[in-house]
This record gives structure tokens, sequence and C-alpha cells, in this order.
């Protein structure tokens, strides 16, 4: 391990719809400590040296799901992205998530992912009365949600998955159909035949071809290709 | 500068646990309610909370919430206000089987009940023995939450402005509060959100430190709004360390590690809180495991080659147990501090990571402030939750999943009452002051004006050092006098602040500049507090008031047992009593406390 | 209007349609390259024989069957993705499921002629 600073070549896509024509991409440099073991310590330098470079971040530490992008052409959270991943002496190129309207520079509009979450219907339900105390669920059926629950709705999936970005308003995506499924999963929700009937459709959930983007971008290690088999595997069930 | 005006029955800012937790509130009562985030809802910092929260569920052990609150109230060191405890604890169960009802997926039992763990201060029997009462989802129990009531309040419709800036507090000369100003980060455009019922949850101002767990977005929105527009913030002074936070990065470590059996040593390998906690030992409360771990390092007995962290061990632990109980920390361990916690133990310090100040409030979520002979008078139209409220249930010092029961009772009692008061129609909407609305926009104009000023990230990272070294575990008397005229010169550069960007699009820089605005707020109430409180009391430890047989501990109940109220204006203070009086049992007498 | 419609509520018999097509045209090809390796084909003679064989028809005709429902499923998708006039996309459904069956009826046209 190197104990001095040193200075990290980025190319970056810019775009600032209020004073750029269209976008380009920006070669900068920044000097950066030791103690900059990730990604988004590097650009918060960079910010410190450009104040005009837009992106999201808040937690830090890979459960906010907020610093989503593209690095050197893989998307990932910058703040689980170690400096040290980066082959020496090539500029890290960073772009906006693929496939969806940027605002500005790495800020992508997520409008459309997010009304993908929606339209699974992201919420339990179930419609027996309720009882005094918790609904009792066994440790083996709590783990059923395990791998699904986990999501940070990072887009880092969707926006990696060819399916979406084609047709990103009726297909809803990796990261939706994980969540999807976490519902079915879920010994307590009652609605498992309407969230069927939901999905059953040549877009909604047959546009995935597994061809397992999403899993190999998920920056928790989670497995939407995994779920949707599990989903269409339901659907079988139902139908045979 | 133009605006627009847009009308609600109410207005909350910000969509943490808290917020959430009053939108779910005041969708299902049929409001017409804004919440105003400047982060998507699950990107809140709630989101990062682990190891669980607290109710006495008594799924594992038998419990009470009378112990709960003998706990509360010692954790305190009896600055919190009993009352507020009392409803809180009382709350806990209904509000945590709620989240369950929601479709939380908390861990089970065997017996298919909810999960529950041991976790700092939480006893039995008035301080017994340790009692298993944090409800917890593994280690990612504020993720499980925070998505369970955005979920929950996607199923009722409520209406999301996400990523807006809150900007000010309206509040006309009669001192009613009328909505806020809020900027939209994507357009620039600026907005008055006319209220009936103002909620604020806007989380702590963690980032006042150079050190923190907390998210880059914590940095005090509500508490510098309520300061600017007059509202006095109740004991600032108390910021809370967390023992283990990951040397260098920050990262918290929770407490439900050493719940499930971690053990903290120094570099002679030794488990040094036998000796500072005889009885709870690695489990005492969070100020005395910081002090502590800070007591080590400071003799020399810190790990490392500069000897400055010390080591929080599970590796006599079964990897099963961490995989199942703690799979998060796993994966902090290896990203954050470079360890497999399975086979090598983790570098931890003391980081600062929850505000237990902020805006006065009551148990019912009403924003309080001195008027007359009350010291507790609501201001119509304002509430407040969560980290940024002071109910004060956390007194001198949180008990760890104190906080996430915290936002979940006090979010719901405030949107409770919103709905309350909405229904009894005894709000309307009042004239909206056109000052008070000028009053922000002057402030964007001066920051898109300023020439030759004050660089953010400088200012911020003076501000950030100069608490850390002047107000932090442990404070030193002269330390703190000139710590308030660094913070006070720091103000100047804050008031001149100037960024390079100008655009209207998604302009982060200009978001910085104005959250540094709310934060100098809360380091200049945080640090005059501070100054003057001259006695140690939970988790501000002053050298000139050590341990005594006259003052044990440092406290000083004849002269300090009150809550300090900072007034932004002269940084004037002004003192309240804590209630002593619960709301149906007994007092829980001032007692000296040690685990 | 421009609305997104979503929801025909169809697609698992398609999706596993494809599958078993699949399936049946894998079977299909390591049968005719077991024949092709045991000299069913070594002459004219030899291939017209065999596939004069009733049982070979048939295989045959089940692996036409399942390329042109394959088929089917495969170029409608595409239609799907890249023709978004739904005049235009109909139309090409109409002609692409005409000319598979008529490929289906000359096949058994040429299978069973021999």
């Amino acid at each position: 391990m190197t104990t001095a600073n040193r200075t990290v070549q980025f190319k970056i896509y810019r775009y600032d719809p209020d004073r750029d024509a269209k976008p380009y991409m920006q070669d900068i440099s920044v000097e950066i400590e030791v103690t900059d073991r990730k990604l988004l310590d590097a650009m918060v330098r960079l910010k410190v040296k450009d104040d005009s470079l837009s992106f999201r971040r808040s937690c830090r530490e890979g459960v906010c799901g907020s610093d989503a992008m593209n690095i050197n052409g893989k998307n990932g959270l910058a703040c689980l992205t170690d400096m040290s991943s980066f082959p020496p002496g090539k500029p890290i190129v960073l772009r906006p998530l693929p496939g969806l309207p940027v605002i500005r520079d790495l800020v992508v509009d997520m409008t459309q992912f997010f009304k993908q979450y929606h339209s699974i219907k992201p919420y339990l339900v179930n419609n027996d009365p309720l009882p005094e105390r918790e609904r009792l669920q066994s440790p083996a059926e709590r783990e059923e949600l395990n791998g699904l629950y986990e999501c940070i709705l990072c887009a880092c999936c969707s926006t990696a998955c060819p399916s979406f970005w084609w047709n990103p308003d009726k297909f809803v995506g990796p990261a939706g159909l994980l969540a999807a499924y976490r519902f079915i999963a879920d010994t307590r929700d009652q609605a498992t035949s309407e969230r069927l009937d939901n999905l059953e459709d040549p877009y909604r959930l047959f546009r995935c071809h597994s061809i397992m983007n999403c899993v190999d971008v998920c920056p928790k290690n989670l497995n939407p290709t995994k779920a949707i088999g599990k989903i269409k595997e339901l659907m079988l069930q139902r139908a045979i | 500068m133009k605006y627009t005006v847009r009308k609600f029955d109410a207005v909350i800012v910000g969509a943490g646990g808290a917020g959430l937790r009053a939108a779910i509130q005041l969708s299902e009562a049929g409001m017409k309610t804004a919440v105003l985030t400047k982060v998507f809802p699950t990107r809140s910092h709630t989101v990062a909370a682990q190891g669980g929260v607290a109710a006495s569920l008594g799924n594992s052990d038998e419990d009470h919430w009378h112990w709960h609150m003998y706990d509360t109230v010692k954790g305190s060191d009896w600055l919190g206000d009993q009352d507020a405890i009392e409803f809180m604890v009382r709350n806990a169960n209904e509000c945590v089987i709620e989240l369950e009802h929601y479709g939380m997926p908390f861990d089970r039992l065997d017996n298919g009940r909810i999960y529950q763990r041991p976790f700092g201060g939480h006893m039995s029997n008035f301080g017994e023995k340790p009692v298993r009462r944090s409800c917890a989802a593994a280690d990612r129990t504020g993720h499980a939450m925070l998505h369970a009531m955005y979920q929950r309040n996607v199923k009722v419709n409520t209406q999301f402005f996400v990523e807006w800036q809150a900007l000010d507090l309206i509040r006309d000369a009669e001192g009613e509060v009328l909505g806020v100003t809020a900027m939209d980060m994507e357009t620039g455009e600026v907005v008055a959100f006319h209220a009936k019922a103002t909620i604020f949850a806007t989380g702590g101002a963690g980032r006042i430190y150079y050190s923190s767990t907390n998210a880059f977005i914590n940095t005090g929105d509500g508490v510098g709004m309520a300061a600017r527009a007059g509202i006095p913030l109740e004991d600032m002074e108390f910021w809370q360390f967390h023992p283990t936070g990951v040397a260098g990065a920050g990262v918290l470590i929770t407490e439900g590690v050493r719940g499930e059996g971690g053990i903290l040593r120094n570099s002679l390998g030794e488990r040094f809180m036998e000796r500072y906690a005889p009885n709870a030992k690695d489990l005492a409360s969070r100020d005395i495991v910081s002090r502590a771990m800070v007591t080590e390092i400071n003799e020399g007995r810190g790990c490392g080659p500069n000897k400055d962290f010390v080591l929080l061990d599970i590796t006599h632990l079964d990897p099963e147990t961490i995989m199942k109980r703690l799979p998060g920390i796993h994966e902090i361990a290896v990203q954050f501090a470079g360890v497999d916690c399975l086979k090598e133990p983790i570098p931890v310090v003391p980081t600062c990571h929850y505000q237990m100040g902020g805006i006065p409030t009551n148990y019912l979520g009403q924003v309080v402030v001195p008027q007359g002979d009350n010291h507790s008078t609501p201001v119509p139209g304002f509430f407040a939750a969560g980290e940024c409220a002071c109910a004060s249930v956390h007194g001198a010092n949180r008990l760890g999943t104190n906080s996430l029961l915290d936002l979940l009772v006090f979010g719901k009692s405030a949107g409770e009452t919103a709905v309350n008061e909405l229904k009894a129609g005894a709000r309307t909407h009042k004239p909206l002051p056109a000052e008070a609305i000028e009053r922000t926009l002057a402030r964007l104009d001066r920051l898109n004006t300023q020439k030759d000023g004050a660089d953010v990230h400088e200012t911020r990272l003076a501000m950030q050092r100069t608490m850390q070294k002047h107000a932090g575990v442990f404070r030193f008397k002269d330390m703190l006098k000139e710590g308030v005229e660094k913070i006070l010169a720091i103000e100047q550069d804050v008031g001149r602040t100037q960024i390079n960007d100008k655009s209207m699009v998604f302009n982060t820089a200009r978001i910085e500049a104005l959250e540094l605005d709310n934060l100098i707020e809360v380091a200049k109430a945080t640090i005059v507090s501070a100054n003057a409180r001259t006695e140690s009391r939970g988790a501000h430890v002053r050298d000139d008031a050590p341990n005594t047989t006259e003052h044990p501990n440092g406290r000083d109940d004849k002269n300090w047992h009150k809550h300090t109220l900072w007034y932004r204006e002269n940084n004037r203070l002004d003192y309240k009593p804590v209630q002593m009086k619960p709301m149906t049992v007994d007092s829980i007498e001032l007692k000296t406390r040690a685990y | 209007m421009k609305r997104i419609v979503v929801g025909a509520h169809y697609g698992l018999k398609d999706w596993l349609a494809q599958r078993v097509t699949a399936v049946v045209m894998a079977v299909f090809t390591i049968f005719m390259i077991a024949a092709i390796a045991g000299g069913a084909v070594s002459s004219a003679d030899a291939w017209r024989g065999f596939m004069a064989h009733r049982l070979v028809q048939i295989v045959s005709f089940l692996f036409a069957v399942s390329l042109f429902y394959h088929a089917w499923i495969g170029v409608r998708d595409i239609w799907m993705d890249y023709v978004k006039p739904p005049g235009l996309r109909l139309t090409l459904h109409v002609l692409t499921a005409l000319a598979l069956i008529g490929y289906a009826g000359w096949t058994v046209q040429i299978l069973w002629r021999l």
C-alpha cells in the first residue's frame, strides 16, 4: 500500500441543460489522499475543485442507494467502489446510469424506475382482522425474504438491463420484479394471485430474457434473475 | 425572484422515519398533505440504523415498559422529561406491532414472534441485568423499517415532493407557523408551501463534526430553519458519540455487535470495559463506553501504529450467528475497515452519532416555547418529531434503539395531533406574510450574487474541525471558550459564502451552501450551550466538573438539573425545568448513575 | 390519446412454449446427428429411405412445428420491440403468422410426398 498522495485522472460525462448545448466528456484530475479509499471520497474532492459537478450522494456506506453511476462502463455505487480497484494510469470514466434521461451531469431522472417499482404494489396486502400482537412467522418463512428485502433501489440493475432500456415504460425491470417477489414470498401477504395476474404480461415480466446483467452489477449481491425465475415457476404451478 | 404558492392542509418536511410515520397518520386521515424531502424517501438516513428498535414486548425475557422507562431516565442522566419518556415507552409495543402489520421483515424467534436482542443500557427489573428488548431485522433494522413505512405511504397515496430543499419556516407576526419555503432542486423554482400544520422531521446535524457516522445529508436543516425563525433550541450541548465507528471511515458498527457478544479490547488485549462498568461491561450506555475508549487511547493503550483506536472483537462468536444476525456488519468491516471480522477484530473509535437536543416539543409533537409564565407554550401550527426534535426523551444521553422508537412514537403522535387540530377546524390558512418569503429570497439572492466570498467547503471544514476539537467526547473549559469565539468567527464566513456554479438545474453547490447556513446554527447552539453548562452530565463531560463526592460523575443537580434553551438572537441562553413528573407512575428520583 | 397500456394477461404460455419447443428442437438435433453419424445419409437413396420412415416423418414434423411456434414468439417479440405503430405491427404479426402457417403446410407436403 502506498502512503503518498497521488493524482487520479477522470473522464466525466458533463451536461448542464442551463449552460451546455449538448453533453461532453470532461477531463479532470484530482489529488487524493491515502485515506480516500472509495471512489466517492475522490469525487467529493473533485466537487471541491469544480463545484459545478453534480452527483447524488448521502450515506456513503452503501445503504441509501444514492450514488449509483456507470463506472468504467459498469454500473455500481461510488461509495462501495475501491479506488485501488482501478487500473493505474488510465482515467476513470464516469457516466450517468444508462437508459434514463439525464437531468444534469451524473444525475438521472429516476421517475420511470420508481413508477415501475410502484406498479407492483410494493406493500403488504393482508385483509384479515389485525391481531393484537405481531403476525407469527417462523424463522424459516422469514428466511424466504433474505436476498429480497435488502434492495436499496439504487437502479444499478434495471439500468444495466437491455430489456429495461428498450421498454422502460412497460417492462417492470429487475428491481421492481425483485420487490414483487419479496411480497409474493412473504407468508403474511395474501395477494399472491393478484400479484401474479399483475405480472402475467408479455412486457411486464416476460421481457426478462435471463441475461443476468442485473446480478452482475448489484452492489448488494442480490439476485433478481433468480427471483424472476421463481415468479415464473409460481405462474406455471398455478397454470398446470 | 418570483415564487408561487401552493396550499395544503399539512406540510411535512423530511421523509425519514419520523416524517414517513407522521405522513401515514395524515394520509390515512384523508388530509391533503405534502411531504417535502431533499432525497428520495428511502435514501433518508434512518435507512442506516442497524441494531433495532426498543419495545418491551417480552418475547425472549420478561420485560415491562416501566423498566424500559427507568433505563431511559437513567440513560438520560435524569435530564429526560419523564412524561414524554413514559409516553414513549408505553406506546412502544403498539408502534412496533404496527410496523410488523405494515410488513416490516423482523427476524423471528422459533415461536414465530419478533426476535429481540440485548442492547446497551437496557436492563430488567430497574437496572438489574441486561434484557433482550431490541426488536431487530438482522442488522438492517432501519432499512427494513424505512422501506416498510415508505411502502405503507405508497399504499395510502401520500404526495411526495422528492428532491425539494426546504429553505425557511414561515411565521407571521403573532408567531404562528404557516408553512415553509422550498426549492425544487431540479429546476431551482421556489415555492411557498402554505399549510395549516407544519411538521418538521428533518433529522440530525451530525455533519457539524469532522468525524461522524451521519450521512452527508444530515445537516440539521429543520433545526437551522427553526432557529432562524426565532424558535429556541433545547439541550444542544448533548451529542452522542457512538463507541464503534470504523476508525478512519466513520461508518457505524451497531451496538448490536456487542449485544450479540462482541467485546472491546485495548492494545494489551484486555477487556477494559470490565474496569469501567463491572456490571454491564461492554453493554454500558454509550457515553460511558465512548469515554472509556478515549481514556484507554489517551493513556497509551490504543491500537495501531498511532495507538489511536481500540478493537471490537467478535472472532470468538459462531461464524454462522454473525452471518445470520450481523451480515451487514461483515460487509461494512470488509468494505470500510478492510478486515474479515470473522477472523480479525475491527478497529473502532467513538464517532459523532446523534443529536440529543433539538427543537423543543412536548409528547404530542407540538413545538413548545417559553411564553410568559409557561415555559412550554405550543407554537400554533408547528410540530416536530424525530432527531430534529427534543421531546425530551434522551436527555443527556440516548440509549441505543431508542432513536428508532422516538421517531415512530413521536412521528405518529405529531401526525395525530395535527390531524386532530385540522379535524377540529382549529387551524385555517392565515394570510402569508410577504416579508417572511422575502427573507428567503434575499438569502438566495445574496448567495447568487456574492463576490470575493468564502469557500463553502473550506468554511464547513473549519467548522467541523473546530467542533471536533473543541466540543468532542471530553470537553475542556478553555477549549470550549476558545471554540465559541472560533465558531462565531466562522459564522461570519458562512454569511458570505460564494458558489461558482449559478445554474438553476440540480445545483448541488447551492444546496451545500444552503445546508451550511443550517449547520452553523447547530454548531453555535452546541458550543454556546456547552460552554455555559459547567457540570458533567451524560454525554457532556468537562474537565472542570470532575467526579467528586459532592458531585458524583461531576453532575451538579442543584445548579444544572435543567434544560438549556439557546436563542439565535445574540446567542441568548435560557433554561427550563426538567419534567420529573411522569404521566401516571411515580417520579424516578435523582440518583447517581452507574452501570 | 397517448397512454401506455400493459396487462394483456398472456405470456406464460408463450414463455413455456418457447422452452418446450426449444427442448424438442434440441432432441431432434441430437437425433439427427446420431442418424447421420450412423450412416443414415451416406447416399441420397439412404437418406430418402430414412426420411420415408413413418417415425422419422413424425418427429421431423414435430421439429418443424416447434421451430415455427418458436419463431412466431421470437419474431412477434421483435415486432413488439421495434415497430411502434399498432396498425403496422398488427399487419406484420398477421403476415408472420400466415407465413409460418404456410411453411407448416409446405413442410407437410415435403415430408409426406416421399
